[in-house]
């Protein structure tokens, strides 16, 4: 199991979790498990988002390897100027 | 992606100030922008503009227009297509208005004649019947339950109902209890603040040359910042495949963000189609100004809680940001950046962003950073002044660093915040005296950096030289830093390398130039591209050595036999290996292609020195130096402009720039003259210092740096100012009448 730490305002379309615990072993997996368990978040996660691995921001890397001892943050896709 | 393994290493090339390849053709004119380029039988469009704020389009009646001798062509919002995409859709209406104008020079109809006087002259006869509509232009009052709105249905699933329409944007970010925090707050400030729209300001105007035949192939050249972003926004608004579309970018005469959208390719796209002919469209100042966008303009009300010794106890932030007439998540950025530079126990930010009768916001460096952080860094300043404490040693104190829990979810890995921090403190800026009615302001800034989807070509030519085939405008000098990147990797000399911008058939796709990315990602590519042309390299000289391939290993820009057991066998350069490519294979290249990330994030440091008039409210910028942590300086004066440029642009955007509005909702300073630049004699010589902590997801530890340097000037020249005048400013532009406003009481 992988523990994905939501951003505040999605929390309210995932039923007030601030952690969600999937069974994932990479990105995609991670983002389709999300939706499964959470429809509300399929918007969001549609238009986009950038994932934290131990740090790192990824915006859309889907095969990157993930696992419970990595700690895995989803945030809004990165835009720049 | 795997990061790089690769040891510290001494560099030859990479590091140097070498000679830029575009620099004789920009001083000697020779350089080809967007507007320099011209065809056979070429018509010039015109586009007529909305002189509404909002207005609901009952009819346009092109007829006239359309008589005048010498017209070819005239286009209006039907005949783009209306892509399925929101995205897509919001560029085809705002390339030409449907059923409303939502701001002051909103296009609405399009003309291609033989001349530009005609042109102009045919616009005049394009007759709009117009329904004006109650306009807003201010973020606060659009997200008024009863305020004029400007699109329906636009709100995102998180926004809460009950909110004016205009709200289309919610985010909140943060960790911990704010009111425990609170409660152990010796002082607590708590301010709101508001910043104007600014824009980025280049000097080239937006403009194209485009033509589209029958057969629905078509060329564009243009100065963007993406050519393949053009390339999809122009065949999903004019319903045409992206293969049939060859899109050129020019030259470019500054970017910042302010040319990652499309404006007029479409437009002209669609009146080639239906003249037939080439057309070539190039904006005026105004038209820039108008229609193209500013930056977003905000509203925030910032607290913080600190201990008298200087360490904050919980943070909050409120932005309300606009990005005009069009939905955008900007506040999504701002709002995770707004406290990335401390270490906090307790922080949360609340963002909103409201549409208003305002042009389509476009990212300006480091989007929604600047703002926030401006708001941040202003009530950090303000608490060390009441609590009688050094403004660097707090900021010490709470720095963020390796471990601490951001305030936008994950946790710092390596990070140059005290670094840069430290060297500011020792830098005898820092310490040197002040007079009358002057004040020092300091700040911290910060930026994301990302990589992003890349291709690079890497020709080994048969004289030994190289060529770098890549897919990004070169926005700040990445042509010399990708062939740099490629004669160190190669082991040849700069000057035997030349980098050239790809069309969009000619190399695989890459995003546009933005996010800091350009000298990160694509130099990321060119070196594994490089190592795969040396990989071949290697195995032609073991074919013609007779032995393994793994015994050949490349050195100083030689194949070399790798130890005693491979043989005695003299060194072949590139040179050499390129001569003989055709006996030993065919052409040797190497490519790569990658949806880069580890781009790592970047902190910067500005400290500012201001005087103030206090009969005219004018400020005078005395001392600037920016200090940064921008991992491995590829070109040094690359890097170096960025940070001066980036704390040039700052300073007008806290001193003088600012998108003006009058009653009726028109922009009132569509000018250089009245939309104030700061210009040479405005400024001191900006000091820089770069701090290169690596990155370790770059092969040489290479870091964006181009955003960054724009996040820390709004309130370090606040601070600066404030403390000169002894007053708290809290908007944005300070521009004179404001400042003595405030000094007066």
């Amino acid at each position: 199991m992988v523990r994905v730490k939501l951003w505040g305002s999605l929390r309210a379309l995932a039923d007030g979790e601030e952690w969600v615990e999937v069974e994932a072993s990479n990105f995609k997996e991670l983002l389709d498990q999300l939706v499964i368990k959470h429809p509300g978040l399929a918007p969001q996660i549609k238009r986009g988002v950038s994932l934290a691995l131990d740090g790192v921001i990824y915006r859309e890397a889907w095969f990157t390897q993930i696992g419970p001892e990595n700690e895995v943050i989803l945030m809004p896709y990165m835009v720049g100027g | 992606m795997a990061f790089d393994a690769q040891a510290p290493r001494k560099f030859n090339v990479v590091g140097t100030r070498v000679a830029r390849p575009d620099g004789i053709d920009k001083v000697t004119g020779k350089a080809a922008y967007g507007a320099d380029i011209s065809a056979p039988g070429m018509l010039h469009g015109r586009i007529l503009r909305s002189p509404h704020a909002h207005a609901r389009i009952i009819s346009i009646d092109t007829s006239e227009a359309e008589k005048l001798a010498g017209v070819k062509a005239v286009v209006i919002g039907t005949d783009l297509a209306m892509p399925q995409d929101a995205g897509f859709a919001d560029v085809a209406i705002n390339c030409l208005a449907r059923d409303k104008v939502l701001y002051d020079g909103h296009a609405v109809a399009a003309v291609a004649a033989t001349s530009k006087a005609i042109a102009k002259q045919a616009i005049r006869l394009i007759k709009v019947d117009y329904e004006i509509l109650p306009h807003v232009t201010d973020v606060d009052a659009a997200m008024q339950p009863d305020a004029p709105v400007v699109h329906e249905g636009r709100a995102l699933e998180n926004v809460p109902a009950g909110m004016s329409q205009n709200v289309t944007t919610y985010c909140q970010f943060g960790h911990g209890d704010l009111d425990a925090g609170f409660a152990k707050a010796d002082k607590i400030v708590e301010r709101s603040f508001k910043t104007a729209a600014t824009h980025q300001g280049y000097i080239e105007p937006q403009a194209c040359m485009a033509s589209l035949g029958s057969d629905g192939r078509g060329e564009v050249w243009c100065c963007t910042q993406g050519q393949y972003m053009v390339r999809a926004n122009c065949a999903a608004v004019l319903g045409v495949e992206e293969s049939q579309l060859r899109i050129t970018a020019s030259e470019i005469g500054g970017g910042f963000g302010g040319k990652t959208s499309t404006f007029i390719e479409p437009v002209a796209l669609a009146l080639s189609r239906k003249s037939g002919k080439p057309v070539k469209i190039v904006m005026t100042r105004a038209e820039v100004l108008k229609a193209t966008g500013p930056t977003i303009s905000a509203s925030m009300d910032i607290k913080i809680g600190m201990t008298k010794e200087g360490r904050i106890t919980a943070a909050r932030g409120e932005l309300r940001y606009s990005g005009g007439a069009y939905p955008n998540e900007t506040v999504d950025m701002g709002a995770q950046a707004a406290f990335a530079a401390y270490d906090l126990a307790a922080v949360e930010t609340v963002g909103w962003n409201a549409m208003t009768n305002r042009p389509k916001e476009i990212p300006y460096r480091a989007p929604g950073a600047p703002t926030s952080i401006y708001a941040v860094e202003s009530v950090v300043d303000e608490l060390c002044q009441e609590l009688g404490l050094d403004p660097l040693d707090v900021r010490l104190m709470n720095a963020a660093r390796k471990g601490t829990l951001s305030s936008y979810g994950p946790t710092f890995t390596d990070i140059g915040l005290v670094a840069t921090l430290e060297a500011a403190k020792a830098h005898p800026h820092y310490s040197a005296p002040l007079g009358p009615n002057q004040g020092r302001g300091l700040s911290c800034g910060f930026w994301f950096n990302f990589g992003g989807n890349t291709c690079v070509s890497l020709n080994i030519n048969d004289d030994g030289t190289v060529g770098v085939v890549e897919g990004n405008p070169d926005i700040g000098g990445s042509r010399a830093s990708i062939s740099m990147m490629a004669a160190e990797e190669l082991g040849v000399p700069y000057d035997k390398v030349r980098t050239v911008i790809a069309d969009t058939s000619s190399l695989g796709f890459n995003d546009i130039t933005d996010g800091s990315r350009v000298t990160f990602a694509v130099g990321l590519a060119t070196i594994k591209a490089a190592r795969a042309a040396i990989a071949e390299m290697c195995r032609r000289v073991a074919k013609i050595w007779g032995i393994d391939e793994e015994a050949v290993l490349w050195e100083d820009g030689y194949a070399k036999p790798a130890g005693p057991n491979a043989g005695e066998h003299p060194p072949m350069s590139l040179a050499e290996i390129a001569a003989i490519a055709g006996n030993t294979g065919g052409p040797i290249a190497g490519h790569h292609e990658v949806n880069a990330d580890g781009a790592g994030v970047s902190f910067g440091v500005h400290l500012c020195d201001t005087e103030v008039d206090r009969e005219t409210g004018a400020v005078k910028i005395l001392r600037y130096t920016v200090f940064q942590d921008a991992g491995k300086a590829v070109h040094p004066d690359y890097v170096e402009g960025q940070m001066q440029g980036g704390a040039v642009q700052g300073i007008g955007w806290a001193l003088n720039e600012e998108y003006v509005y009058g009653e009726d909702g028109c922009l009132q300073n569509p000018a250089f003259l009245d939309y104030r630049i700061p210009v040479a004699s405005d400024l001191p010589p900006i000091e820089t210092v770069i701090l290169e902590i690596p990155n370790p997801g770059h092969p040489y530890g290479v870091r964006g740096v181009g955003e960054t340097p724009i996040v820390p000037p709004l309130a370090a020249v606040s601070n600066a100012v404030s403390r000169a005048a002894g007053v708290r400013m809290t908007e944005l532009p300070m521009s004179p009448p404001r400042l003595l406003k405030a000094m007066m009481g």
